[in-house]
């Protein structure tokens, strides 16, 4: 399984060299990749199904219990499915919708870096590899929804997705580093076979907490809501892929995932409960102001995850099942309304519902597969929808109130399924920017299937109850559980329901413009008030504190930089040092002075004054390029060969840098015309950090060192890590992680010098020293 | 500049530091030397031939753009980590083999030799993307 996810970060790696080669089939040739994961996820199907899920281990840093663990059961196989399945038609669908746009590789590469996140994130046991795939999913949406990163919009929208459910992963990775102390082990599927509630953990509130910040961030649940409807800026296939069947349901799969370890009290049910409840209520009424395709499409995704996330804090058997159909039947119609809108958007030109219509003569293929869907999303029989719905209907009848508003909801889908589905197929027909036409094979499959998909459970749902739902209700409930869907219930309440949002429905369609206009001061009040003022009143915020702070500490002095730097320094370690009221003890009565070390220190110190005192650049430069030699003598003479090495090549090739910048440096006029008041200040900045710097190191010779980590080095360097010379042996083996970070940071360092240098600030040649 | 003595001197001096330079990198793990020092002495090699002729011979001689030089040493450094995971052990452990030469002789390699060459690629690449950038500012103001 590990590496089944890691090749398709590798085929995303290499997608732009494939591009170059295949232009034209690009996205089927990359479907192959979710396609044969898709063909591998069945075999682990069995085994869920029984309840014996299968668990694959690769140890990645066992002393920091991270592992690639994955554990297949039905509800991870669940989301699996849909996520590969889906994965095969949005790839093939991409090429065909990016087919002359020149960045369609990188939107490909980016579509399957997201594939494989979103995998990881609903195969992974271990809760960092989790976290760690979830902050993927973040960051690969982030490129996803920028991909038109000339629109000032799509920027703005993509940076505060990222922005909000970042921060939402950041409480996310805090919930799960608890949780797992809390539980005694970082695998989930032991937390959960070890027997220990953590509803009676003194810190169960605050995991709770923490965890559903993450989830609710995720997927969009009020008051996070606002970042979906404007992620619509993203190309199609992805608002199909990642915001409608995927993506998004990463918090309701987090929600699915802890609920036999952190659901079933007083505490999830109600938070969980109201707040999707709430969600799903409050994106209906949203989406019923909306005109145009896809934002329509995203407010009923907001209220559909609000559905499933209501469900789940409900937490009955028949919730469960409940949400697992549901999420099931969404995934299918809502992928496929979302790719049929793209299909319009990109024959016809036209993406406002108003103006649309009679586009079935002219879109044959496309008009069947949207007819399909909306009937689906509509949830009339015999369609996977409707099964849905009424397993909704049923799960929520207990709590009147959820009754009702689940009921609400629906009527605003059915009405939105009409407008997206239908509306713009029937009819006259209505003049359009483009000439429409079915569009080429690779955009009309994954609609045609998904389609038909939600058809065929339709007219089958013991498949689909058998196969997926079943597991996964089982998987979350913890218990085997089975599962039986039924088309037919007989003339029962929930049937009755669905008839009542029918009418419902019809009349509310017909009032829809009166509505709009009573209620037109809502939408004003959640402008000026909304969770979305929020962020923009923070992002604004933090901004212009960020702007002020460098206004203030970054002036472009270079002096200033090092006054406040040495400044904090002498504060900080000053105050440490001799704060406590500690000298260290220093006693050089047993030292034997030898001559040359004598002189060595005599030309130091000389060379220190020449430097200070010097009236020349070029003469500073050089005494103290006489100090660094001077300190790699002393390096040799203590036995430290490879620090003195390096000292000396260190110090060589500064002289070479210095002299190059000579070039682009003022004149050397300022030392002599300096005030009292700056000499002395320059004075106590130097002889501080200088006398900070004595007493520090003074000190770490008087710490005790720890053997007992010494003694590892020297003991294990030549039989573990083959080598006789410890610093090195510290530096490429032992500590290797370090040295990687290292010469990271050098690597950025020196992109960031040399992106300084082909800025040429110097060009503004200010007078500065 | 230009010195006849620095440019004649340079000539035999730049392929005697580069393998000095190889030297250290290869010998630093039994002795004082490796893949920092090693690239240090490579980058002051080309600072030298910078120095006596110009940056376009440098960049000649170094052949590569030191940009790909930096992402070549950092992919070289994360290869190292990553070759223990094949083998199920945690990422950067030192893998070891004999390798021996024609029957003749073994050379003792591992993969510690790998990530110190990145080191090595990495600090020549830096240094010298840095200093050539300087050096061109002011051929060419």
């Amino acid at each position: 399984m590990f590496w089944a996810l890691t090749s398709l970060f590798l085929i995303a790696a290499i997608t732009p060299a494939l591009y170059r080669r295949l232009p034209h089939h690009i996205g089927w040739v990359l479907a192959l990749a979710p396609l044969s994961f898709f063909l591998l996820l069945t075999r682990y199907l069995p085994a869920a199904m029984q309840g014996e899920p299968i668990r694959e281990v690769l140890v990645w840093a066992p002393v920091l219990a991270i592992s690639f663990s994955f554990y297949m059961d039905g509800l991870a196989l669940l989301f699996a499915f849909l996520i590969s399945g889906i994965g095969v038609l949005v790839t093939i669908y991409a090429g065909g919708y990016l087919h002359d746009d020149p960045r369609a590789p990188r939107f490909l590469c980016a579509l399957l870096i997201f594939m494989g996140a979103m995998l990881g994130v609903v195969l992974s046991d271990n809760l960092i590899a989790l976290f760690i795939f979830w902050e993927l999913t973040s960051f690969s949406s982030y490129l996803l929804i920028g991909h038109y990163h000339e629109k000032d919009q799509a920027r703005t929208s993509a940076l505060q997705a990222l922005l909000v459910t970042g921060a939402g992963g950041l409480f996310l990775m805090a919930g799960l580093v608890i949780m797992g102390v809390a539980g005694g082990s970082f695998e989930l599927s032991e937390i959960r076979n070890g027997g220990l509630s953590l509803a009676e953990h003194p810190h169960y509130r605050g995991i709770l907490f923490l965890v559903l910040m993450g989830a609710f961030t995720k997927s969009a649940q009020a008051p996070f809501h606002f970042w979906l409807p404007r992620a619509m800026e993203a190309p199609s296939p992805a608002s199909a892929y990642l915001h409608s069947s995927t993506m998004v349901k990463a918090g309701i799969y987090l929600l699915a995932r802890m609920s036999p370890t952190l659901g079933g009290t007083t505490e999830w049910t109600t938070v969980v409960t109201a707040v999707g409840a709430l969600t799903m209520v409050m994106a209906a009424s949203m989406a019923l102001k909306q005109t145009v395709l896809k934002p329509l499409l995203a407010y009923t995704t907001v209220g559909a995850l609000g559905t499933m996330t209501m469900l789940l804090g409900v937490g009955t058997p028949l919730a469960v099942k409940a949400a697992m159909a549901f999420l099931l039947a969404h995934a299918f119609y809502k992928a496929c309304l979302f790719l049929v809108a793209g299909v319009i958007d990109h024959e016809a030109g036209e993406k406002d519902t108003g103006k649309l219509g009679g586009l079935r003569t002219s879109m044959p293929i496309i008009a069947t597969a949207g007819i399909l869907a909306a009937l689906s999303m509509a949830g009339l029989p015999p369609f996977f929808g409707f099964i849905g719905k009424e397993i909704v209907y049923e799960a929520a009848l207990p709590g009147v109130l959820l009754a009702i508003m689940a009921v609400y909801a629906s009527l605003f889908f059915l009405i939105v399924a009409y407008l997206t589905g239908v509306r713009p197929f029937i009819g006259a027909v209505k003049e359009t920017p483009k000439h429409p036409h079915d569009p080429p094979a690779s955009m009309w499959l994954g609609p045609v299937v998904l389609g038909v998909a939600g058809l065929f459970f339709g007219l089958f749902p013991g498949l689909a109850a058998k196969w997926v739902v079943g597991p996964a209700s089982s998987a979350v409930l913890d218990t085997l559980t089975p599962v039986k869907l039924y088309l037919w219930h007989g003339i029962n309440l929930p049937l009755m329901l669905s008839v009542l949002t029918l009418i419902l429905a019809v009349v509310v369609f017909h009032f829809r413009d009166r509505l709009l206009s009573r209620t037109a001061a809502l939408p004003r009040l959640a402008a000026a008030a909304g969770s979305e003022k929020v962020y923009f009143t923070l992002l604004n915020g933090l901004l212009a504190f960020a702007r002020w702070q460098t206004r203030m500490l970054q002036n472009g002095r270079l002096r200033y930089y090092m006054m406040v730097i040495i400044g904090f320094t002498i504060a900080v370690v000053g105050y440490s040092i001799f704060g406590r009221g500690l000298m260290p003890v220093v006693s050089l009565a047993n030292h034997e002075w030898r001559f040359y070390e004598l002189i060595l220190i005599a030309l130091m110190v000389i060379s220190v004054l020449a430097a200070v005192r010097s009236s020349s650049r070029l003469g500073a430069i050089a005494a103290l390029g006489v100090v660094g030699y001077g300190v790699a003598v002393i390096f040799v003479l203590f036995g430290a060969p490879d620090l003195a090495m390096t000292q000396v090549v260190i110090e060589t090739l500064t002289l070479v840098l210095l002299v190059l910048a000579f070039y682009h440096l003022p004149g050397f006029v300022q030392f002599g015309t300096r005030s009292k008041a700056v000499v002395s200040r320059d004075v106590v900045f130097s002889v501080g950090i200088g006398l900070v710097m004595t007493v520090l190191v003074l000190f770490a010779i008087d710490l005790p060192f720890h053997s007992t980590i010494s003694e590892y080095f020297l003991a294990n360097a030549v039989d573990g890590a083959h080598g006789r010379n410890i610093v090195n042996v510290i530096l490429v083996d032992f500590r290797a992680i370090d040295t990687l970070g290292e010469i990271t940071v050098l690597a950025l360092a020196g992109v960031g010098g040399y992106a300084l240098l082909k800025l040429k600030l110097n060009a503004r040649k200010e007078p500065d020293l | 500049m230009n010195s006849l003595i620095l440019r004649t001197a340079s000539v035999y001096l730049h392929p005697l530091l580069l393998v000095f330079s190889v030297f250290l990198l290869l010998r630093g793990h039994n002795e004082p030397g490796g893949g920092f020092v090693g690239g240090l002495v490579a980058a002051a090699a080309f600072c030298l031939q910078m120095i006596a002729f110009d940056v376009q011979t440098a960049r000649r001689m170094l052949g590569a753009d030191p940009r790909l030089l930096v992402a070549l040493g950092l992919l070289m450094a994360v290869v190292a980590g990553l070759f223990p995971l094949l083998g199920g052990k945690p990422f950067l452990t030192g893998i070891w083999f004999d390798l021996s030469l024609l029957g003749m002789t073994k050379i003792h390699l591992g993969s510690p030799l790998l990530f110190d060459l990145g080191v090595y690629n990495v600090v020549i690449g830096v240094t010298l993307l840095l200093v050539f950038s300087f050096a061109e500012e002011e051929e060419s103001p």
